[in-house]
């Protein structure tokens, strides 16, 4: 049925109200106002990466990439996000299926994968700042501690909020309200990884051709 | 009491307050010490009324945690309107000093508290006055125009309310704890690094935008989920109110501009708080950058400004002309070509920096391209008055006044655009006159529009005209007053943010200017006692109708003040004028078939989550960092615990809709019998 | 209504009637060369835009009258919301406005660049182009030093320049950003730390000139003003005596003093000045023992000095914190006596090309071996330059 007009007496009379409506689906929005903050988000790494761009070799007359950078160390911290990301879209295809227990388990291995990932980087700046090279020293550390920290951040924020979601899915099982927010959390996830690719290209990779 | 004792009194101290001393408070300063007791005083009446009237619960029911869209965009007007009278305190302090301190004169205010006051009018009026209103109007119409019944994310909304007056209470706040920022209102280091800016007022800039920004951000991402997702059936894009485009265009601008402010303004942060080098002299760091990407936001930030108010004027030429907008595609596109075009133009804020002959003249061209849509709206408008039915109520008076003025600040934008013509004039009186004229002549008008515009559809009764034309001329008159002795002077050379003048032959300038700002205060006062008068005389001034305007777009066509859910039945789409349509077309009122409504709940949590958020930017602000990190992980813990609550609606029963339809049915009748 | 808004519009004449009265218009009436062309730009570009302005502004007056509601003889059309032709007038209008204007833009910013030698001193007088009079600006908080480096002289809060010569000034400044204009001569400059900036004029009649900074810097702003003498030869000479019969000397530990934050500081001349000062301002490297942007730059350019140099900071006390008895440091890095090579890699970058009097014809290009630079640092002294310096 075409609902913007009715036929009455075989002449076409416009409508102008809904009458038999449905509630609105609740979080009807939700993705799209994620897919919205995550844009924003993704704004304030483009800006951070330009600051690193334009700073990133203000050594001032101190260390730089290749003195800094262990890339054998960053390969592996890189897999560690990656391999979190691929049991993430585990997770998410047994949540699809309904199975609880298995969607907690990959939560818990992705969990533990972005755990693992936190501590290599925080042994990395551990490291850099015991030599000295702390993010006071120079604009390019300045720039590549708050470009890779904040990437930091955001990793830590996902695991409060996974472990969070573990705890509701525990409790309240795989209903709508928890799908829909695991789907948000993977978005989140993914695009964390789609950062971290950005960061090890320009800054680890391209900081050591430099 | 030993030595070491008192050592550790203060260092306990120091723990517990931070850099927070007694001497903090600036008891030593008449001006500031009078001023906090009329706060003070009026703070307590307030309050003592609100006990004694015993208002609390009802306020913190029916309004703090609502999640009416039409109640937050009232708080924010109501945000926005307070927090007006505190950037023209500052206004009118700046034009008696500088029309006082001549002939060695050292005016009224020192350098330390001057410096403070333009720098505090700058960061209120367009953070926490233009701002709050702007986004008020929009949380108020835009649901209402495409006949939504709230917005995506109400619980967003009302969070997004709280974040910006915390940051309102903290700059608040700075008035009577410490200090503000005097760096003027975009703190450009070096001047703004710990080095020169030592004291707390950077600190409380920083945090008090910060705060307001999460808000402004998040209210951002809603409205544009609502506008996308939330429409009417029927309503394509191409069939949504000018307004709401505009609106649409302007949240878009936000989600794309303030996370660069958020991130250059944590940038500024690490530099202040970690020792970072991202704006400093030394060590590599840049400050031009900091220029550069402040105004990346900045600039956007305009337009953000400006845009939802020429949707206003777009709805107010056309009700008020009885006609249809004229070229509302070219309106449409002209919109989107603003929007984009106020990201390739930031640099036209600084082409005195020596960015090179061709770097500028990039910048300067698309800055004058921008008029070209500018322009065409402004005839859009005008075409839109011809063969129409003009009646001049004031949201039409003040629309006329806009474009009056408008394109004479347009003008002035575009000589400024032309980069060897700015070297002359920026910076100077001239660039401020110019901006006051397209803010005060664009967006100051054009909310006045739309509060007189739409205020019977919120409040149920229509604004008093008289004190309305008391307020309009007070305005108009006291702008001309105001700024056009600082284009005048811009031309003699005298720069922005001076204190004291040598040049005798000035002073009347300023003199002139300082009585065009005591006309502006008559016309705020005089929108105050038009408020009271009306609110006085509200059955007098009464709308039964819905329609008091005869108007043109969907918010019309339900009841004023419309019901919490809006609309009892969503409406159907046919035209873009819809509710004009509607009346043309023989719309009926449906009088039965009623269905319980599906509305969200309220909640408390964006309150404390605001509180919370306050304290932290506060205690960051003085060094106090246990209760940051205390308020911090309360954040983290309280939005944690939100998520567990999924019973976050319900249902109005299906009486109290036939009950609210059926009052509407009777005050209509009586209307129309009448 | 229509009453009211004619009233608006005599108030929109206020200015028009203020230039009648004679005040001292220097933006309008200057008496550079590069002032006077930026002032005729302002009034072609502003009678370029009346040419629409006006009428709209009429228009809406008219129309606003014409069709109010009283009037029942005006015809209504209350459908009539398109017209194709009206739309293509109406972005047309403001476009070939822009159109002019843009043009007028594109070549005025070339030709006006404040980095561009003057190849003019008045219209049509190209002839008498000495090689201009060499100013270098350091703006302090909050007051301005100059140096005359062909007289080695330095003076604060007063310039002089003699008529007719072309000034070429750069600028820097010491701590926080300001903006260097003297209204009467040419437009402004940012001065910034670290960075150095040019602008190039001309004054073309003599006189005493207003001179200040034009960007807000902190409390000693307003009182950030200096005076401008457009002389004659004679009296620049006398000018140059004067300073050179003054009994100060400005060296670097004169400097680092009179850097300390002063408000409303009076004229001063110095008949001498310490070797290279304003390049070691300008690398932000008076202080002794601070390595020079300049040779911190080279270093990086080569990347970085290794992990030893990580601790190779020391502290150093702001300025501006003296002035209120609190001390916030931060650090800095410390000269290293190696890298010679580094050193002179940079004093190659410095290009010194002859002045070239054929007038800029392409659109924006730069002459052929010229470079311009927007932020071009000066190179660092050599090593023995330095040592020599230091001691």
């Amino acid at each position: 049925m075409n609902i913007t007009t009715q036929t009455i007496n075989g002449t076409e009379v416009p409508v102008f109200y809904v009458v038999d409506e449905h509630d609105h689906p609740a979080g009807s929005s939700t993705m799209l106002g994620f897919w919205l903050y995550l844009m924003s988000d993704c704004l304030i790494f483009a800006m951070l990466f330009a600051t690193f761009g334009v700073l990133g070799g203000s050594y001032a007359a101190g260390p730089g990439p290749k003195d800094l950078f262990d890339l054998k160390l960053v390969a592996l911290n890189t897999a560690m996000l990656l391999f979190s990301s691929i049991t993430y879209g585990f997770a998410m295809l047994e949540m699809m299926k309904g199975r609880v227990k298995s969607t907690q388990m990959w939560l818990g291995i992705t969990g533990l994968f972005g755990l693992a990932f936190l501590c290599i980087e925080l042994y990395e700046f551990h490291h850099m700042i015991h030599e000295g090279a702390g993010p006071w020293r120079s604009a390019f550390l300045s720039s590549f501690f708050t470009l890779v920290g904040t990437h930091g951040l955001h990793v830590t924020f996902g695991i409060i909020w996974l472990v969070t979601l573990m705890v509701q899915v525990a409790r309240f099982g795989l209903i709508e309200a928890n799908q829909r927010r695991l789907m948000c959390l993977s978005m989140f996830w993914h695009f964390l990884d789609v950062v971290w690719i950005g960061v090890f290209t320009f800054v680890y990779l391209l900081g050591v051709l430099r | 009491m030993s030595d070491t004792a008192a050592l550790a009194n203060t260092g306990l101290a120091k723990f517990i307050f931070g850099r927070l001393t007694l001497e903090s408070l600036p008891l030593h300063e008449p001006i500031l010490v009078a001023t906090f007791a009329m706060v003070a005083l009026g703070g307590i009446v307030l309050l003592g009324a609100l006990t004694y009237f015993k208002l609390w619960g009802y306020l913190w029911k029916e309004w703090f945690t609502s999640v009416d869209h039409k109640k937050i965009g009232i708080m924010y007007m109501v945000l926005g309107i307070v927090m007006l009278l505190r950037g023209f305190a500052d206004a009118i302090m700046m034009r008696a000093q500088q029309a006082m301190a001549f002939n060695g004169s050292d005016g009224f205010l020192p350098a330390h508290h001057y410096d403070q006051v333009f720098t505090a009018h700058g960061v209120i009026m367009i953070f926490f006055v233009a701002m709050p209103l702007v986004t008020g109007l929009m949380n108020y119409i835009v649901p209402l125009q495409i006949g939504a019944r709230d917005v995506s994310f109400p619980f967003l909304n009302n969070f997004s309310f709280w974040m910006t007056t915390g940051g309102a209470i903290l700059v608040m706040m700075s008035l009577f704890v410490g200090e503000f920022a005097k760096t003027g209102w975009l703190a450009y280091p070096p001047l703004s690094n710990i080095g020169y800016s030592p004291d707390v007022g950077v600190d409380y800039y920083i945090w008090a935008l910060q705060v307001a920004g999460v808000g402004t951000t998040l209210s951002g991402i809603n409205l544009i989920a609502t506008i996308v997702k939330m429409r009417a059936p029927g309503m394509t894009m191409m069939k949504m109110p000018i307004f709401t485009w505009t609106s649409l265009c302007t949240n878009v601008l936000i989600v794309a501009s303030f996370p660069i402010l958020t991130a250059v303004l944590a940038l500024l942060s690490l530099d202040r708080y970690v020792g970072t080098n991202f704006f400093t002299n030394d060590l590599g760091g840049n400050p031009m950058m900091y220029v550069n990407l402040i105004w990346i936001w900045g600039h956007p930030e305009v337009y953000i400004l400006i845009l939802p108010l020429f949707g206003v004027f777009s709805e107010v030429t056309s009700t008020f002309s009885g006609k249809k907008l004229f070229g509302y595609t070219s309106m449409v596109y002209a919109t989107l070509v603003i929007t984009i075009l106020s990201y390739l133009v930031w640099l036209h804020h600084f082409f005195t920096m020596g960015s090179g002959a061709s770097v500028n003249s990039f910048f300067g061209i698309t800055t004058m391209i921008i008029s070209i849509p500018t322009g065409a709206k402004i005839f859009n408008w005008l075409f839109t008055m011809y063969r129409g039915r003009i009646r001049f109520e004031l949201p039409m008076m003040w629309t006329i006044a806009f474009m009056l003025t408008f394109v004479i600040g347009g003008m002035t934008g575009v000589l400024l655009a032309v980069p060897p013509a700015d070297f002359v004039l920026h910076n100077s009186l001239f660039l401020i006159a110019h901006f006051h004229n397209v803010i005060i002549g664009g967006v100051v008008f054009g909310i006045f529009a739309a509060i007189n515009f739409w205020f019977p559809k919120a409040f149920g009764f229509r604004l008093d005209p008289f004190w309305g034309k008391v307020s309009f001329w007070g305005w108009v008159v006291g702008f001309y007053f105001a700024f056009m002795p600082l284009y005048v002077l811009g031309l003699m050379g005298v720069t922005r943010r001076l204190r004291t003048f040598d040049d005798p032959s000035l002073q009347i300038w300023f003199i002139i200017a300082a009585f065009g700002a005591v006309l502006i205060a008559i016309g705020i006062g005089a929108f105050l006692v038009q408020i009271a008068v009306s609110i006085w005389n509200r059955e007098k001034l009464r709308d039964t109708t819905g329609d008091p305007w005869n108007a043109r777009t969907l918010e019309w066509a339900t009841s004023s003040p419309p019901p919490d859910y809006n609309f009892a039945f969503t409406p159907v789409i046919h035209d873009n004028d819809s509710w004009w349509d509607m009346k043309r077309r023989g719309y009926v009122r449906p009088l039965e078939g009623f269905k319980p409504i599906h509305m969200p709940k309220n909640t408390g949590t964006g309150v404390i989550l605001s509180v919370l958020a306050t304290a932290m930017g506060f205690a960051l602000i003085w060094y106090m960092w246990w209760l940051a990190a205390l308020s911090f992980v309360a954040l983290v813990a309280v939005a944690i615990f939100h998520t567990f609550n999924y019973n976050r609606d319900f249902h109005i029963p299906v009486e109290d809709v036939i009950r609210t339809e059926g009052d509407r049915t009777k005050l209509l009748a009586a209307q129309a019998a009448s | 209504m229509g009453n009211t808004l004619s009233r608006l519009r005599i108030l929109l004449l206020l200015p028009l009637v203020a230039l009648l009265g004679g005040c001292n218009f220097v933006v309008m009436n200057p008496a550079g060369d590069i002032a006077v062309q930026q002032r005729d730009l302002v009034v072609i570009s502003t009678v370029l835009m009346l040419l629409i302005i006006v009428p709209v502004m009429a228009l809406i007056v008219f129309f606003a009258w014409k069709y109010r509601q009283s009037n029942a003889a005006a015809k209504y059309e209350p459908d009539w919301d398109h017209s194709t032709h009206l739309e293509l007038v109406i972005w047309s209008m403001p476009l070939l406005i822009i159109i002019c204007l843009g043009a007028v833009t594109w070549s005025s910013t070339h030709l006006l660049d404040p980095y561009r030698r003057l190849d003019r001193i008045a219209p049509g007088n190209a002839a008498s182009l000495n090689e201009p009079l060499q100013v270098e600006v350091v703006a302090l908080d909050w007051k301005w030093l100059f140096f005359y480096p062909e007289y080695g002289i330095a003076t604060v809060n007063e310039l002089a320049a003699p008529v007719d010569r072309p000034v070429r000034f750069k600028i820097t400044a010491s701590s926080v950003m300001n903006s260097f204009y003297i209204p009467a001569l040419a437009g402004q400059i940012y001065a910034m730390p670290g960075m150095e900036t040019k602008l190039h004029g001309v004054i073309n009649k003599a006189g005493i000139y207003d001179g200040f900074s034009a960007n807000y810097s902190g409390a000693g702003f307003s009182g950030m003003r200096f005076k401008f003498h457009g002389v004659d030869q004679a009296g620049f000479d006398a000018w140059i005596a004067k300073a050179k019969a003054s009994s100060e000397t400005l060296s670097r530990e004169a400097y680092l003093e009179l850097e300390k934050p002063s408000e409303n500081v009076p004229v001063r001349l110095y008949k001498e000045v310490a070797p290279d000062l304003y390049k070691a301002i300008l690398n932000m490297c008076a202080q002794p023992g601070k390595m020079c942007m300049s040779e911190m730059m080279a270093i990086d350019a080569k990347g970085g000095l290794g992990l030893a140099s990580a601790r190779n900071i020391l502290p150093l006390k702001y300025n501006i914190s003296m002035l209120d008895g609190s001390s916030s440091t931060k650090n800095y890095v410390a000269s290293v006596c190696t890298l010679a090579e580094a050193a002179r890699e940079a004093s190659d970058r410095l290009s010194t090309t002859p002045l070239d009097p054929t007038p800029v014809t392409g659109a924006g290009l730069s002459r052929p071996g010229t470079a311009p630079a927007p932020f071009n640092f000066t190179p660092a002294p050599s090593l023995a330059e330095r040592r020599a310096s230091n001691t």
